[in-house]
């Protein structure tokens, strides 16, 4: 059982869904983006997801847009971000997921990138714009490192094509709660409970997390009564970090303290 | 058509290149997409509908002119030249927009999201939506939006939302990235209208069908004018859409040379241009996997030409094959020739090309006197240059 998907079983056995924090590596530093997952541990989140800043982030809106320009204009690289996982495994065993756009991996090489994830503690990877069919070579590379390739699915997602990415994600799937882009919304998206309803249907299944607008403690409640096993929160953590730029130490404080709120709303 | 050349495959691939990169949301759309179009691509209604409307409202076919004094002045080659400028709305894009919103239609969308660089797509894409009544948003680069200032005028005439990017480079890089996020969030009544031979299986295969009008018409023409195939064809390449249009139905012909012009914008040296092919390498942008410029990271780089409808650091999965297949040539031509050829042309034949196909026109300005004189070459004029007479002005340094 990989380390992803024992957090998923502790955290479920002791009544609570799995909190996952999302960061942009290198906004507005590395260093900065150590200190901001620290605290995010620290208020609870139970696995760190590390953003791989792209040039041209499709599936983000707005506000990672913007995160990911500070985090390239810092000179931040897919490597610096497998080292930052390695410092921070250094002292914490909340596991790591990176999030990366699939030209940066392509561009080191499939197994050169999974050797140094594999290497650096990273857990699992999860690439917006590698669909199912499109992943064959990159599951079988992150199979030899050991790391979970974490797959998508979306509302639109057909009954089909859901068989074939609840059989190849691992660690778990990764549920797109609405249509559109990552960012902060005011209401939980109806779709998020439906496509939740079609996974849990299933009885073969990865552990079931939601993502994509997901923004608040009460976003989380509804997620959580709905059946969901994990949420993940992006946006609404990286908002304070944009809106903190010139206050690191108000901003740690901020992280530390919504994480701490979330946590709350985890419990089942 | 093409006996054997049978591409792309079932995953939309022309050979490594193609495939589909993109965000779950858009997998299914996309695969709507290519079954409604395999579907009604052989229906004798939907064709007859589009031929119809290519011929009686975008004016085709379009001449194949013999530019007698170009070719004179030049001293080798006959030098013909694919009027696609004479097309309605001024350039080859109306094609490939006709098709897909035809196919939008019988889609039952309501709604046409596009990107525009040049603002030729865009104006094509704004005009058939009014023609058949869709809602329509375009998404522009702010870059762009200032130097194809009546291009905008003339989208927001017809009725269509044009909205401002001003994310990454502010380019159709960018715009197309904006107009896929509206189309993942609007999937459900939304139709993405891709205006280039680029981004996810299938819109390289569509978009070339439906421009490939323009080399099954030169084909034709070529043969009746001079009974036989050109030894030399010729067309600029942004995304590569009048280029693969152009190419597509010389594929097999083996004798018939292809070349492709990429904008070369300062100089390769210089770092400051737009040509993917000959100054790239392959990988991954905008759902395809292709030839695009970018730095040691993958990172996509910022790119440059004079002409906006260039200006785009991808191109078209399908030109990645036939330079790998060494089927197609391409080579970079800079911002200062395709001027120089702007208005070579415009002084010689009368006619004000659009800089996306001055690019070309430099290129057999080299190569026409290099060849003898009962060769021919076809150069496809993609669309005409009053969207550029302020960028030609200002470039000219007030020589007029
Ligand atoms: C006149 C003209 N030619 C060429 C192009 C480049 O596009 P493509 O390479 O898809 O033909 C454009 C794009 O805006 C254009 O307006």
């Amino acid at each position: 059982m990989s380390n992803i998907s024992k957090v998923f079983k502790d955290s479920l056995a002791s009544g609570r869904v799995v909190l996952i924090g999302y960061l942009t590596a290198g906004d507005p530093s590395l260093e900065q983006t150590r200190i901001y997952a620290e605290a995010l541990v620290e208020g609870g989140v139970d696995v760190l997801e590390l953003g791989v800043p792209f040039s041209d982030p499709v599936a983000d809106g707005v506000t990672i847009q913007a995160s990911a320009q500070r985090a390239l204009a810092a000179g931040t690289k897919l490597l610096d971000v497998l080292r930052l996982s390695s410092t921070i495994k250094k002292s914490l065993k909340t596991p790591i997921v990176i999030l990366s756009y699939l030209n940066p991996i392509y561009r080191m090489g499939f197994r050169k990138f999974f050797e140094e994830a594999g290497s650096s503690g990273v857990d699992g990877v999860v690439v917006p714009d590698l669909p199912v069919e499109e992943s064959t070579e990159f599951r079988e590379e992150a199979r030899r490192a050991g790391v979970d390739t974490i797959l998508l699915a979306s509302p639109t997602t057909s009954e089909d094509r859901l068989d074939l990415i609840l059989r190849a994600s691992q660690g778990f799937v990764y549920l797109v709660s609405l249509l559109g882009v990552t960012g902060v919304r005011r209401e939980l998206s109806p779709e998020a409970l439906r496509i939740l309803e079609r996974v849990r249907a299933r009885r073969e299944r990865p552990y079931v997390a939601v993502g994509f607008g997901v923004s608040s403690p009460d976003h989380v409640k509804a997620l959580v009564k709905g059946g969901a096993e994990g949420v993940i929160v992006g946006s609404a953590l990286v908002k304070i970090v944009e809106e903190n730029l010139d206050n690191p130490s108000k901003c740690l404080e901020q992280l530390r303290s919504f994480a701490a709120r979330l946590k709350e709303a985890t419990k089942f | 058509m093409a006996g054997g050349y049978h591409l792309p495959d079932s995953r939309g691939r022309f050979g490594a290149y193609g495939g589909r990169y993109v965000p779950e949301t858009l997998m299914e759309p996309l695969i709507e997409l290519e079954e409604a179009y395999k579907r009604l691509r052989d229906e004798r209604s939907f064709r007859e509908e589009l031929d119809v409307l290519l011929r009686d409202y975008a004016g085709r076919p379009t001449p194949l002119y013999y530019a007698e004094r170009l070719t004179k002045e030049l001293g080798g080659a006959k030098i013909y030249l694919k009027r696609e400028d004479l097309a309605f709305t001024g350039a080859h894009k109306i094609n490939n927009a006709l098709g897909q919103a035809l196919l939008a239609k019988r889609m039952g969308k309501t709604r046409l999201v596009a990107e525009t660089g040049a603002g030729q797509h865009g104006v094509a894409t704004a005009t058939v939506a009014a023609r058949m009544g869709f809602r329509c948003t375009v998404y522009m680069g702010a870059e762009d939006m200032a130097r194809q200032a009546v291009n905008v005028y003339r989208m927001r005439l017809l009725g269509a939302e044009v909205k401002r990017v001003d994310s990454g480079s502010k380019t159709l890089k960018d715009a197309i990235n904006e107009a896929l996020r509206d189309w993942a969030t609007n999937v459900r009544d939304t139709h993405y209208l891709l205006g280039s031979a680029v981004g996810p299986h299938p819109y390289p295969m569509i978009v070339r069908d439906f421009q490939s009008v323009i080399g099954r018409e030169i084909r034709a023409q070529i043969l009746e004018r001079e009974g036989r195939l050109p030894d030399l064809v010729v067309a600029c390449v942004g995304g590569g859409s009048n280029a693969i249009g152009t190419f597509y139905p010389f594929i097999e012909d083996r004798d018939v040379k292809l070349v492709g012009v990429e904008a070369g914008g300062e100089g390769l040296e210089t770092g400051r241009h737009a040509a993917s092919l000959v100054g790239g390498s392959p990988g991954i942008l905008h759902g395809m996997y292709s030839y695009v410029m970018q730095d040691e990271y993958g990172q996509i780089r910022t790119t440059h030409s004079v002409s906006a409808g260039l200006d785009y650091p991808g191109v078209g999965p399908e030109h990645a094959f036939l330079k790998e297949m060494g089927r197609a040539e391409y080579v970079a031509v800079g911002d200062r020739a395709a001027l120089e050829a702007f208005l070579t042309l415009t002084r010689l034949e009368g006619i004000m090309p659009a800089l996306e196909p001055a690019h070309a026109i430099a290129y057999i300005m080299d190569v026409a006197p290099t060849m003898r004189r009962d060769d021919i070459i076809v150069l496809t004029l993609s669309g005409r240059g009053d969207k550029d007479l302020d960028i030609v002005s200002r470039s000219l340094g007030g020589l007029f």
